[in-house]
């Protein structure tokens, strides 16, 4: 086990170094130069001197083999370079909103958890009746709505209802406040985003608990335990739901490294300064060494996350050995 | 393939089996599968809606009427009006035809794309196909909308450059697939023997490998389709996509949920529903694609 474990470790540097190239040559890949592009952009008129600098700036004016070693270094290193927008480090304007977005995907995986488990688990149950066409719909209803629509829908839905109800509209605070300050603050300002990426993400995770949990339920052992008349409700608690949510566990790791894409639209809609905003900013304003950042930041995250899962797996099913 | 019943059918006299028409092969695929031939209908429906846009409505889509704006759903505006007085529904049916085209173009190149470097990369197998495996794989490891953000932050927006961002993530997704196909079909001794008769390699990689993984590059194209109309609507919100004044389901969600609040709440419900109703057809018409052309691809 620890052997595999070093084992992985090491294969992430490859991969990594893969998804650096891929992001070193992105912005290489421009027509043109990227500081003509920035600044003629504006469509004024553009000095050469201004140029210059700006190549300067950003070093592309070196031969590509030491800008690529100076941009792999700078990489191990943490020194990602300045915006390109703000002048300011990239490290530090991550850093400022990584938070809230950590905060966000871990409070959209917690409610895609509590929807999909239980959805998953009466549609199994309850396989082909009235119960599992709906839950089933209102699943696959989940990755047909785009997410930014719902959490309009929540904004429009809450402004509407509190209008009604308390006669004065309320909306989630759009400052952000961290949660061991004014929990309850923090909490009804990130709930709704939470709710909105969630459930577009319960939608797999709701399929998966389901065909899980019918296999297990067709295994021999599920039969012995109903032939020796153990309640039908120990039976799914005991036995087949720790065996089914295996597959779901990775399900739910995989799509937490996606849920960076899901953040990207929410944090929009809900006006939340994160990372997902910081990113949409980033090409909006042409800062493109913003951008690679945060791309090769979704790659760290992603092959962490399945590290972390496939680790996870082993430890949870101890018929898995990897050698 | 023909199978040995196949066969028996052709050498039989004609006379004795009547040639079912094709409306009762209709009829029997509806019956077969139900929710395939309802998605169908809406997929058709849409298709319809996009391209008579001009004959179903007479409102312009584009021009601004600033002494009708904000107007509630009635019988002249179906929809309502939108902030620039532009009647909504006639404009979430020019969206379609925005909706359909890149949904349409991207997942055609994008498939066919991934059609072709896939084959290709179990054809030649060895060290090109580990090497533009990897490759694949870290494009795979980005979230779709990421990679084309990425894409856009390259080439800008426009209608153009969405089809060709929204493309390029789904390149690496369906040649996977594919190339698993192709590297059972390279192992067939026809493909050998076509080697052996000195075809050349473009000639063998188009006549005998790619009509042998038809089935999983149709499977990926109409499952990409909803993806893409989806993704083309969220880069379109964020202003990233396709650009006013043309008509898009997402660019008309974009402004504040809660400026519509309480002048005009109908403004962000009907676009929202309309790509619900869009990836919900797409989605289903794909599951059922998927599951006639290959039962063991089901995810269920």
């Amino acid at each position: 086990m620890y052997r595999y474990t070093i084992k992985r470790i090491l294969l992430m540097f490859p991969t990594l170094l893969g998804a650096a190239v891929l992001v070193f040559f992105m912005l290489r890949l421009i027509p043109g130069d990227v500081c003509e592009l920035r600044m003629a952009g504006t469509g004024m008129f553009v000095d050469k001197e201004a140029i210059a600098t700006c190549q300067q700036n950003l070093g592309i004016d070196a031969p590509i083999y030491v800008q690529f070693i100076d941009f792999i270094t700078g990489f191990f290193t943490f020194d990602l370079g300045k915006s390109m927008w703000t002048g300011k480090p990239i490290l530090h304007e991550i850093g400022l909103r990584f938070e809230l977005s950590l905060q966000v995907a871990i409070m959209a995986t917690l409610t895609a958890i509590l929807i999909a488990i239980p959805l998953g688990t009466i549609s199994a149950i309850k396989q082909d009746t009235w119960i599992d066409y709906v839950v089933r719909t209102f699943s696959i209803a989940g990755i047909a709505m785009p997410s930014f629509w719902l959490g309009i829908l929540i904004i429009l839905g809450l402004l509407i209802m509190t209008q009604k109800v308390f006669g004065d509209p309320w909306m989630p605070p759009i400052h952000y406040t961290p949660i061991w300050e004014d929990p309850v603050a923090n909490i009804s300002q990130l709930i709704w985003p939470a709710v909105a990426t969630g459930y577009r993400y319960s939608a797999v995770a709701t399929r998966m608990t389901r065909s899980a949990l019918l296999e297990v339920l067709r295994e021999d052992y599920v039969r012995t335990a109903r032939a020796k008349g153990l309640l039908e409700k120990l039976i799914i608690n005991r036995h087949a739901l720790k065996n089914s949510l295996l597959p779901v566990a990775t399900v739910i790791g995989l799509e937490f490294a996606f849920l960076m894409g899901g953040l990207v639209v929410t944090e929009q809609v809900f006006n939340l300064n994160g990372l997902g905003k910081l990113f949409v900013e980033s090409v909006t304003n042409h800062d493109y060494t913003m951008t690679q950042s945060l791309v090769m930041l979704v790659a760290v995250v992603f092959i962490f996350t399945n590290l972390f899962i496939d680790i996870l797996y082993a430890w949870l099913d101890p018929r898995i050995r990897y050698s | 393939m023909a199978s040995p019943s196949d066969l028996a059918v052709s050498e039989m006299d004609f006379d004795t089996v009547p040639e079912r028409s094709w409306v009762d092969k209709i009829k029997d695929t509806a019956r077969k599968k139900p929710l395939g031939a309802v998605s169908a209908c809406a997929v058709l429906v849409m298709i319809l809606l996009a391209a008579f846009a001009n004959v179903i409505t007479f409102y312009d889509p584009v021009q601004n009427a600033f002494d009708s704006m904000h107007v509630a759903p009635s019988v002249t505006h179906w929809f309502g009006t939108d902030q620039f007085g532009r009647d909504i529904f006639t404009r979430i049916v020019f969206g379609a035809r925005t909706a359909l085209f890149v949904g349409f173009s991207a997942s055609i190149l994008g498939s066919t794309a991934g059609l072709i470097l896939g084959v290709g990369s179990a054809y030649f197998g060895g060290r090109f196909d580990l090497i533009f495996q990897r490759f694949m794989d870290i494009f795979i490891s980005f979230p779709l909308i990421i990679m084309a953000l990425s894409v856009v932050s390259i080439f800008g927006t426009g209608t153009q450059n969405v089809i060709f961002a929204i493309t390029i993530p789904l390149i690496p997704r369906c040649a996977r697939v594919v190339r698993s196909s192709a590297l059972s079909i390279r192992e067939i001794p026809y493909v050998d023997a076509a080697r052996a008769l000195g075809f050349a390699h473009v000639r063998i990689i188009s006549r005998h490998m790619i009509p042998n993984v038809m089935a999983p590059y149709l499977i990926m194209l109409t499952s990409f389709l909803g993806q893409a109309i989806l993704l083309e609507a969220s880069l379109s919100y964020l202003g990233l996509g396709v650009q006013e004044p043309t008509a898009a389901w997402g660019l008309m969600l974009q402004g504040g949920a809660e400026e519509y609040a309480e002048s005009a709440p109908w403004i962000p419900v009907f676009p929202g529903l309309a790509i619900t109703a869009a990836v919900f057809a797409f989605n289903l018409f794909g599951d059922a694609v998927r599951d006639t052309l290959d039962p063991r691809l089901r995810s269920e």
